[in-house]
């Protein structure tokens, strides 16, 4: 259960508590249209103090509400295990029902655990419509909490004709202002068209919200291109109601970052335009992040913005990660006998090598930025693990060290008659084994050494296995199933990621039917359909140290699972739209996803918080990477641009222009010296991660407010751009020597 | 920004929302009709917006049948099933013009169901791994690096050029080589058309440019392309076109390289002296030369062809099964070389009845001696002078040192004449037919007696023979040159000289009739003429310009035909010299086959030469 808490207290923190707006929103309930704007920039300056207190109520306010739907919704085990862990009292939901007639208590008291939720909800529904009249509450508090609650603040009704007018002259009220205000005080444009896009549609003003969308779409930033169209395609207040795009934008606040000066300067002009429509909106349906200092330019917004609901808040990253990573176990390293025969005269110096580098990771051990070992619990290493890690010790060394000089080579894994049906391609570590996922609903595994495929013998063969000889392993395969591939049959539609578990010994895929399917690599069986997510499952992967894994699908949330439990361990909710990829940070602590809301988020696996909300990108992200030390993510989205994140600040390092289609994979080199990305557009291109890293100053003012100044180096960290013969590059993995590898399906 | 506010949704009107009620056998008011049909719109909008994520998520750039019905069931409607082929629909209209409706055949299940040929299972899907790369460098232009020349063009240019590659081939812009697509017949035909607007845009000034073109068009002539192995693929024509192109590079932008005709001559006649080079080589020379003027092939051509013939003998007399193809393809090169030689004495002929020059031939009597150059005799040009290997890269980097031909004289059309004939027997005095009579009236009662028993004769190979003749005229159609009726062009000044081979050239008009009987069928009104030989007897009365020619060959696509009264009038003749190009030339109508009918015609009692 702790992991549905996981889930709900991230969900807590998605409502906005802050105060101010809904504080004017709520004096502005009776505030006509001729009275003078009630707040004063004292009352903004006071919201700092007020929004520690009112935050602990909004938040059980919310899970009163979440209470109730269960309670209605008749999953009584659920109501009970939540009403216990949220340490709220039994009688909290019980006086349901005599309630609805004393609406005005909600706006006093906050905090109370004794208010029964009839009441709590129309609070809800007042603090979130404000201006709504007192009947509609009540009605709404029956039927249906969230969507109608939720729709029910359009019901504001100003005069629609009006409502060009009052866009208009704040357009041209910014565009009159200094430069320098402009471009932050432009970025309200968009939200703003948007509500009163949707306030008039919700009010049955067809024609005028026509005539209004008509009018000024073409003002908004071309990176809002998507939302306008489905925006357009809305005009029916019935159409409202299933629409997932519109509940975003009114559910979550859209985030603006504006200097004190800029806000000031708008602010003030509202006031003594007495333009109340505008201001309302702003209140209830943006959240205004006020810093102090220098507005902000034009390119340094347009770096930031493009998400589904703005930019990340400063304090949603704030909170400290430990991107460090894990002390290596030591295990004596038994390779020196082979490795002396291998190499005779070379012997002692690479013998001493790999001991050096045991030593290196002891000291390593003093990381203040990793986290603790036991933070998460890990599996223990088998023996067969150890075997691995000495494998890939003694590959390591053979390591080629690249650079800007020293570019890798590339082989292409070519998918032929795929029929265009190539959906999702994994290597193991070792680069031993490639399988592919199809959207025949099939997984294909092939062996890219001579060593063949087999399954293990059936359990009456294995029960004649001598089991104390040495070769026991070997025994068990059955030699008569070797072949080069196999095939494994179980999903019912597409697989759309895949993914080797860091022994071999498992294979992930998740498909389109909402499942997640756990295979064994020694018996080419599934072994497990997780069912969690009951929508299709973008992406999956197994954490770097097996037994975890996550998967991110339509439903909007990742889940974390373990390979024991049928059941999720946490889900990760907060994305507006779908989890389109998702990522295991090296030290396993931490999950990265990338959503079609245009944002990235870093979840911490122990606790189930976003630590990281990162925007920028202007389109769905559909790959991202980690680089090997732990320190920078990397992601790509179908805007065809790489962008690079350092974690520890939060903060965007680099943008990488090239691509001229959806970038589809991203790699860093094993020694994290070169970023390889693979698109659409049949390439690979190679960057120079290492100069992007290096020529990172972060100094402490960038930090404390984020805003980040880019050049636009592209061109120069852009080593090398590799053509392939009408193949997407689907798939990019660097070997332990640092061989690049790519995949894809040739499109002909 | 205009497209944007323009909203291009897909609409159902409330007329098609009231019909499908209808059928439905509901009764639907106005009103309800409006609401519905915009619902339906939206509803549309939706899936159509959902279930782009699919192919986002499949990794496809093209939105399939199933990506949509996979939106419709997540949204809980019920799939479309029946339009998942991979193959468009064609989307028709009634013959009213109002309906509009998607052609749906109907399938006999029973036979589809027993039927036997059942189509293989598409192949495995499989995966192939190749080192694309090494060191970064794999290949340095293979990068993705514009060529040089192309990175100093403007931003404009640049899109121009990358929009024109694309266009061209595909998405690969590596393929700009030639030589990786040589495998591609449609590749090449495209890029030689793209060559081809190239060269006859008249704003674009080729410069340098012209060698390049000229080596990809020359590579396409000559190499043996990986096309060329399959003898399905119709790479003949592809060589024709290239021919064509290079002999219009040539004239248009000849001027902007100097030396380029020698190049491209020494290119081609070190490809045709190469004996180790495929037929299909050899063809690409001969159809080059053909296409570069007659000038071209008398000189290199010409002299080449005693050492040729030789070899092609050699592979057109094998019978063996094994050398079925390269026969075929040996007669292609032969029917290559008639119609150069044809053009050429032709052009000869006609170049020589010029009034100027005319004059001076008169008077000299010997057009060899006329011509007055030292004359080499027959020989080709020396082998010295001929440029290294002619590859596609080399063939112009030779400046233009020596011109062997410069000194080469002509030999005289007579000798010419005497020296082809050796070599084509009839088959080539057929490509000099009779036009519809000029001043013999007289044989054509005879011809027309002879007719009948001809046609009996000439049917039984006829189909063959006519099938396979289009490959020849086919050829005829590389050079422009005036088409349709028949042309007369003054004859040789001096055919006195050419006294003693005066024989050959009627043997060749009676082998010319057996020839041409196969087509015999489709004539269908014969008054026609063979002039040469007339000629040859008229000549040395009447002097020079008395008699003209009539070309024959031209007129094979409009069913000219009946050269039979020739033969009965030069039945008593005496027999031809020169018995091998006979023995050859006989088979020339079933080029590319050897059947029963070749035979039939040799022993034929028919034949005007049998009984000589």
């Amino acid at each position: 259960m702790a992991a549905v808490q996981g889930g709900m207290v991230d969900e807590k923190e998605e409502v906005d508590i802050k105060t101010e707006p809904q504080s004017d929103g709520l004096m502005n309930t009776n505030a006509t249209d001729g009275r003078q704007l009630s707040p004063s920039p004292s009352s903004s300056s006071s919201a700092g103090s007020t929004k520690s207190a009112a935050g602990a109520p909004e938040d059980q306010q919310t899970l009163l509400a979440v209470l109730q739907f269960l309670r209605k919704n008749k999953l009584t085990e659920s109501v009970e295990i939540l009403r216990r862990e949220a340490g709220l009292p039994e009688d909290a939901l019980d006086t349901k029902g005599a309630d609805c007639s004393a609406p005005s208590s909600g706006g006093t008291a906050g905090g109370v655990d004794g208010l029964d939720a009839g009441s709590l909800l129309s609070r809800v529904a007042v603090s979130s419509s404000a201006g709504t009249p007192a009947p509609t509450k009540a009605a709404v508090a029956d039927d249906q909490p969230d969507v109608s609650v939720v729709l029910s603040a359009y019901s504001q009704q100003g005069d629609p004709a009006l409502y060009k007018v009052y866009y208009s002259d704040l357009k041209k009220f910014i565009e009159s202002v200094l430069d320098c205000h402009r471009a932050e005080l432009s970025q309200v444009f968009y939200p703003l068209f948007v509500h009163m896009y949707l306030e008039l549609v919700y009010n049955n003003h067809e024609s005028e919200a026509k005539a209004f969308f008509e009018k000024f779409s073409g003002d908004q930033e071309c990176y809002y291109e998507d939302d306008l169209r489905v925006l357009s395609s809305l005009t029916k207040k019935e159409h409202m109601r299933g629409n997932e795009t519109l509940l975003d934008f009114r559910t979550s606040k859209f985030v603006l970052r504006i200097s004190r000066d800029s806000y000031q300067l708008l602010k003030r002009h509202l006031q003594e335009r007495q333009n109340n429509q505008i201001w309302n909106i702003i209140q209830e349906h943006l959240y205004i992040d006020i810093f102090d200092g220098m507005p902000r330019s034009k390119s340094q917004i347009d770096a930031m913005s493009g998400s589904l609901a703005g930019e990340a808040k400063r304090e949603a990253n704030k909170a400290k990660v430990y991107y460090g990573l894990l002390k290596e176990p030591e295990i004596e390293v038994p390779l020196d006998d082979e490795d002396e025969e291998a190499e005779n005269e070379e012997g002692k110096p690479k013998k001493k090598k790999p001991k050096k580098d045991s030593m290196g990771s002891k000291s390593k051990k003093q990381d203040p930025n990793a986290p603790l070992q036991n933070r998460i619990p890990l599996p223990e290493l088998k023996d067969s693990d150890k075997l691995d890690k000495i494998m890939y010790m003694k590959e390591s060394t053979k390591r080629i060290r690249l650079g800007r000089e020293n570019l890798p080579s590339i082989c292409f894994y070519t998918f032929l008659n795929a029929y265009q049906g190539l959906t999702a391609v994994d290597f193991t570590d070792d680069s031993s084994l490639i399988a592919g996922g199809f959207a025949d609903s099939t997984v294909r595994v092939w062996s890219v050494t001579p060593k063949k495929l087999r399954k293990v013998k059936s359990a009456a063969d294995l029960n004649l296995i001598d089991k104390e000889s040495d070769d026991v392993l070997e025994r068990i395969m059955d030699e008569k199933t070797a072949s080069e591939s196999k095939i494994l049959y179980g999903h019912s539609g597409p697989v759309y990621g895949i993914s080797f578990s860091p022994d071999r010994n498992y294979l992930l895929s998740c498909s389109e039917d909402g499942t997640v399917r756990l295979w064994s690599l020694l018996t080419f069986t599934c072994l497990v359909g997780y069912k969690g997510h009951n929508y299709p499952v973008w992406d999956t992967q197994f954490s770097p140290y097996g037994y975890y894994f996550v998967s991110g699908g339509h439903d909007r949330v990742a889940r974390l699972w373990a390979t024991d439990h049928y059941q999720p361990l946490r889900i990760f909710a907060g994305h507006l739209a779908d989890v389109t990829c998702t990522r295991f940070h090296p030290n396993s602590n931490y999950v990265v996803t990338g959503s079609s809301d245009r944002t990235i988020r870093l979840w911490d696996v122990l606790t189930g918080n976003c630590v990281r909300i990162f925007t920028g990108h202007k389109g769905p992200i559909h790959t991202l990477a980690f680089s090997p030390n732990g320190k920078f993510l990397a992601s790509g989205a179908t805007d065809g641009r790489v962008l690079l994140w350092d974690i520890g600040h939060g903060l965007m390092v680099s943008e990488l222009k090239g691509h001229t289609d959806t970038v589809y994979a991203l790699r860093f080199s094993r020694d994290g010296e070169i970023l390889a990305s693979g698109s659409m557009d049949n390439t690979v291109r190679l960057w120079d991660a290492a100069k992007a890293f290096d020529d990172l100053e972060t100094d402490d003012f960038t930090a404390a407010t984020g805003h980040i100044h880019l050049q636009d180096n592209s061109q120069e960290l852009l080593l090398g751009t590799y053509m392939s013969k009408s193949t997407p590059v689907v798939h990019l993995h660097f070997t332990r020597r640092n061989l690049l590898l790519a995949a894809g399906s040739y499109a002909a | 920004m205009a497209e944007r506010e323009e909203r291009r949704f897909a609409q159902v009107s409330r007329e098609s929302v009231a019909l499908m009620a209808e059928s439905a056998g509901v009764e639907l008011g106005e009103e309800m009709a409006a609401v519905l049909a915009e619902d339906v719109c939206y509803r549309l909008r939706e899936a159509a917006q959902s279930c782009s994520q699919f192919m986002k998520h499949a990794k496809r750039k093209k939105l399939t049948v199933e990506d949509f019905n996979r939106a419709l069931r997540w949204s809980n409607v019920e799939a479309v099933c029946g339009y998942g082929a991979q193959d468009a629909l064609p989307f028709r209209s009634g013959k009213e013009g109002e309906l509009f409706f998607v052609d749906d055949r109907e399938i006999n299940l029973i036979e589809l169901a027993l039927a036997t040929n059942i189509p293989k299972g598409c192949a495995e899907t499989m995966v192939r791994v190749n080192v694309a790369y090494l060191d970064g460098k794999g290949g340095v232009e293979l990068q993705g690096a514009v060529p040089t020349a192309v990175q100093s063009l403007s931003d404009d240019l640049l899109k121009y050029y990358q929009q024109i590659t694309r266009a061209i081939l595909g998405d690969d812009p590596h393929l700009m080589k030639v030589k990786s697509v040589s495998h591609d017949l449609e590749q090449l035909n495209r890029l030689l058309h793209m060559v081809r607007s190239l060269v006859q845009n008249p704003y674009l000034y080729l410069g340098s440019y012209v060698r390049s073109l000229v080596s990809s068009v020359m590579y396409c002539i000559l190499e043996p392309l990986a096309a060329s192995i399959n003898p399905l693929n119709d790479h003949w024509t592809l060589r024709d076109y290239a021919a064509l192109l290079l002999s219009n590079i040539f004239w248009t932008h000849g001027d902007l390289v100097s030396g380029l005709y020698h190049q491209i001559l020494l290119s081609l006649q070190k490809v045709l002296s190469d004996p180790v080079r495929p037929l299909c080589s050899h063809y690409g020379a001969v159809v080059g030369l053909h296409a570069l003027g007659w000038k071209a092939v008398e000189k290199v051509l010409f002299p080449h062809l005693p050492a040729y013939w030789a070899n092609l003998q050699a592979v057109l007399d094998d019978y063996s099964v094994s050398n079925a193809q390269v026969k075929a393809d040996g007669h292609k090169v032969y029917g290559a070389i008639l119609v150069a030689v044809e053009r050429l004495l032709k052009m000869k002929a006609l170049s020589l009845s010029h009034p100027g020059e005319w004059c001076f031939n008169a008077q000299t009597g010997s057009l060899a001696a006329a011509v007055g150059y030292s004359s080499p005799g027959l020989s080709p040009p020396p082998e010295s002078l001929s440029e290294a290997a002619f590859g596609i890269a080399s063939h112009l980097q030779a400046g233009s040192g020596g011109c062997p031909w410069e000194e080469w004289a002509p030999v005289s059309l007579p000798a010419m004449y005497l020296e082809l004939y050796s070599f084509f027997g009839d088959s080539l005095a057929v490509r000099f037919s009779t036009g519809p009579g000029l001043d013999s009236p007289p044989y054509c009662p005879s011809a027309l007696l002879r007719e009948p028993k001809k046609e009996a004769l000439g049917q039984g190979s006829n189909s063959d023979t006519a099938r396979k003749m289009p490959q020849l005229t086919a050829n005829l159609s590389i050079s422009p040159r005036r088409d349709g009726s028949p042309r007369t062009d003054p004859p040789p000044p001096s055919l006195a000289a050419a006294g003693p081979g005066r024989s050959l050239p009627r043997s060749s008009s009676a082998q010319r009739s057996r020839y041409s009987s196969s087509r015999s069928a489709q004539r269908l009104t014969g008054l026609p003429r063979d002039v040469f030989p007339k000629a040859r007897f008229a000549s040395p009365q009447n002097g020079p310009p008395t008699f003209s020619f009539v070309i024959g060959g031209r007129q094979m696509g409009q069913r000219c035909q009946g050269r039979r009264p020739f033969q009965t009038v030069f039945a008593p003749t005496p027999p031809p010299a020169a018995v091998p190009p006979r023995a050859y030339a006989h088979k020339l109508p079933v080029i590319g086959r050897v059947g029963k009918p070749v035979r039939r015609w040799t022993c034929s009692h028919y034949s005007l030469l049998l009984p000589l």
